[in-house]
């Protein structure tokens, strides 16, 4: 359920993850707090190795945090077991990816699919999910293609209706122009745009385009050596 | 996720890899057929020799002698403590022995050493009395000829050496007389006047059991016509006492008719016993062996010695469940490397399916759903290699039966069914596969289960 603007979506409260590289402990994220509301679509900016994918991979519950805590739906992530943090990923948060992480053996149909059958929706119910999804993508024609033959911003835009076919409250999109065009990344964002809009999806963009940003977030966090640096709200 | 979703992915990937899957998959069929193979081949072997027994008529006979008998050539055993007095073995024991439940039919073993004439040539040969239950017997599978039309018919079978001995062809010898020379024995009249006439009459001296007070008897040479009606490749058992040694078989019926003087008679004339007709020993034929020991347990309460051979059953029992067991561990040791194949074949498909396995878990895949993915696919290529398995053993245990049964025709001996798949072991060896391959899963499973899915996404 989406909530109002003024909710809490997801808060991370002094997070951090460390990975140890041989001598040396790398902390790729920092004591971060941010908290991000209901129906914002916040970028979240920053040089490679800023640490934002880190975060978002914290946010999406792929990763657990060395410290802190990171609260979704009032539930700490931090302290979750591995079958709620499972849970978490399939019906709190849809994930997109850069590289479109499509099954390259299934069709757009299967692929859009595949989160309904790990989160055990029922059989009669998955055909309508999956082309209410399509749609709002507007791919209904490619359902039966593969993604081999579907060009980046289709693949894109198939990888955008699998993360929204479990009806999430959070859309995280990690670099999600990264891999296209200018015209095509700028029509992915606004098809996030439009999501966020209509319907009133939070949105969690990482990003290192600052003009893109500026041009489509509401708000925009930057972050650098795995710290925040600066969080505004456009006017 | 949902079985049938968890089915229809595992499907779909091993359907990807077809290649290596159907190789690790028939890696499974053939340790499955070598250990069907070799279990059939022991369950054949254990059906063909326990059919063969069972037949022969050993495991469901009784042999009774009387206690009276001991001491005579073979040594005493010890009498149980509630045993009952000695009787003789006579024409009433029979009759009641006959009477017990259970019993299917009680006759004496008649088979004595005589001479007969074929086409003016006389022959030695040991002649014995075969009951009319004995058509069933193995040892009369593929004859040649026919086994009696009738229980008093004067038809005889020759063993097949014996029939050598008197045709170089015998298959001509079917259709042919010969004349049964033998030594009747006819038991003195209490007036001598009288007992002459009935020797002259022909000989109507009292079947065994008849009352009788003269205190011994007379031997009358005869001869007896008899038809060839078969030819038998094995010696056919009549007994314990003896069996193997009979090379011309007549129906024991008309053998008893005979009054054949046999070798406990001069024992009887020792005793003073001799016109009481008693036998030296009956065989009695139960319905199954599993009746065996309450028959023998009534017999012995009349006060008779019995012996049968049901020791001997659980000796065979145990022979061939040892032999099976060898040939279990065998053959298991095919599916062993089998499955060494599958761990390799999953651990391949991790490294493949990495970044898969990535995507799955942020689509919202757990450790759990993974681990069942993982193991469905193990189970499914255990499941096919198992059926896949037990065709290909069926196979192999037909071709050998094939090349055994031609072998044996070249030898001019009846084919046998030299392996046997019952259900249980279809089913069991589908199960072993499936048990088998989810083992070897185990480690793979339980490895991409733990996959980090942030590392396992940056994979290439």
């Amino acid at each position: 359920m989406i909530g109002t603007i003024d909710e809490i979506a997801i808060r991370t409260d002094g997070v951090s993850r460390s990975y140890q590289m041989g001598d040396a402990l790398v902390r790729a994220v920092d004591d971060v707090s941010i908290a991000i509301r209901s129906k914002e679509f916040v970028a979240l900016l920053g040089s490679s190795g800023s640490g934002k994918s880190t975060l978002l991979n914290l946010m999406a519950g792929l990763d657990r945090p060395t410290s802190g805590a990171i609260f979704a739906r009032g539930r700490n992530l931090a302290e979750m077991n591995s079958e709620d943090f499972a849970q978490h990923r399939s019906h709190t948060v849809g994930m997109v990816f850069q590289s479109f992480n499509l099954l390259p053996r299934m069709t757009l149909e299967e692929n859009v699919e595949l989160p309904l059958r790990l989160a055990e929706v029922e059989r009669n119910d998955r055909a309508g999910r999956v082309r209410e999804a399509v749609e709002r993508v507007r791919l209904t024609a490619r359902l039966t293609h593969r993604p081999s033959e579907l060009s980046g911003g289709e693949q894109q835009r198939a990888a955008l209706a699998r993360a929204l076919v479990n009806r999430p409250t959070i859309l995280l999109a990690d670099e999600p122009t990264g891999n296209l065009d200018s015209v095509t990344g700028d029509a992915i964002l606004h098809l996030l745009q439009e999501i966020n809009a209509s319907l009133g999806m939070t949105i969690v963009m990482v990003t290192h385009d600052h003009d893109r940003a500026a041009r489509f977030a509401h708000r925009i966090v930057t972050m650098a050596d795995g710290k925040l640096t600066s969080d505004g709200i456009k006017s | 996720m949902k079985a049938r979703d968890l089915t229809e992915l595992a499907g779909r990937n091993l359907r990807e890899a077809l290649l290596r899957n159907s190789l690790t998959t028939l890696g499974i069929a053939v340790g499955v057929a070598s250990l069907v193979a070799m279990l059939s081949l022991g369950v054949g072997l254990q059906e063909l020799a326990s059919k063969r027994l069972s037949r022969s008529g050993l495991f469901d006979a009784v042999f009774v002698s009387s206690r009276m008998n001991r001491g005579f050539g073979r040594p005493a055993r010890p009498d149980p403590a509630n045993a009952s007095p000695a009787k003789p073995l006579d024409e009433e024991a029979r009759r009641k022995i006959a009477g017990l439940a259970n019993v299917v039919e009680v006759y004496p073993e008649i088979r004595f050493p005589t001479e007969i004439q074929f086409e003016g040539k006389p022959f030695s040969t040991t002649v014995a009395g075969i009951p009319a239950s004995a058509k069933s017997d193995g040892a009369f599978d593929g004859m040649k000829g026919a086994f009696f039309s009738g229980p008093n018919v004067d038809e005889a079978i020759l063993q097949i050496e014996f029939a050598r001995d008197l045709s170089t062809q015998p298959d001509s010898l079917l259709g042919k007389d010969l004349a049964l020379r033998y030594a009747e024995r006819q038991p003195l009249p209490a007036e001598p006047s009288a007992g002459k006439s009935k020797a002259a009459a022909g000989g109507t001296a009292p079947h065994p059991g008849e009352s009788d007070l003269s205190p011994g008897f007379s031997i009358v040479p005869r001869e007896k016509i008899f038809r060839i009606v078969g030819v038998v490749e094995t010696e056919p058992a009549t007994g314990f006492g003896g069996f193997g040694r009979g090379r011309l078989l007549i129906p024991l019926q008309v053998a008893e008719t005979l009054r054949i003087a046999q070798a406990n008679d001069l024992r009887e004339i020792l005793r003073g016993t001799s016109s009481k007709g008693n036998y030296d020993s009956l065989t009695v034929r139960v319905k199954g062996p599993s009746q065996v020991k309450s028959v023998e347990d009534a017999i012995q309460s009349q006060g008779f010695t019995t012996f049968s051979l049901l020791d001997a059953t659980k000796s065979l029992r145990q022979v061939f469940a040892v032999f099976d067991l060898l040939l279990g561990i065998f053959g298991s040791l095919a599916l062993a490397v089998a499955s060494l194949g599958i761990i390799n074949t999953l651990v391949m498909a991790i490294l493949e399916r990495r970044r898969e396995i990535g995507i799955l878990k942020a689509l919202g895949a757990a450790d759990r759903d993974i681990r069942r993915l993982f193991f469905a696919e193990a189970g499914v290529m255990g499941l096919l290699g198992g059926i896949l398995g037990v065709a290909l053993g069926w196979l192999i245990g037909s071709a050998l039966t094939f090349g055994t049964n031609a072998y044996l025709r070249r030898q001019e001996l009846p084919p046998i069914d030299l392996s046997s798949i019952p259900w249980w072991m279809v089913a069991g060896a589908i199960g072993f596969s499936v048990l088998v391959s989810l083992a070897a899963g185990i480690y793979p499973a339980s490895r991409a289960a733990k996959l980090n899915p942030v590392e396992a996404l940056r994979y290439e």
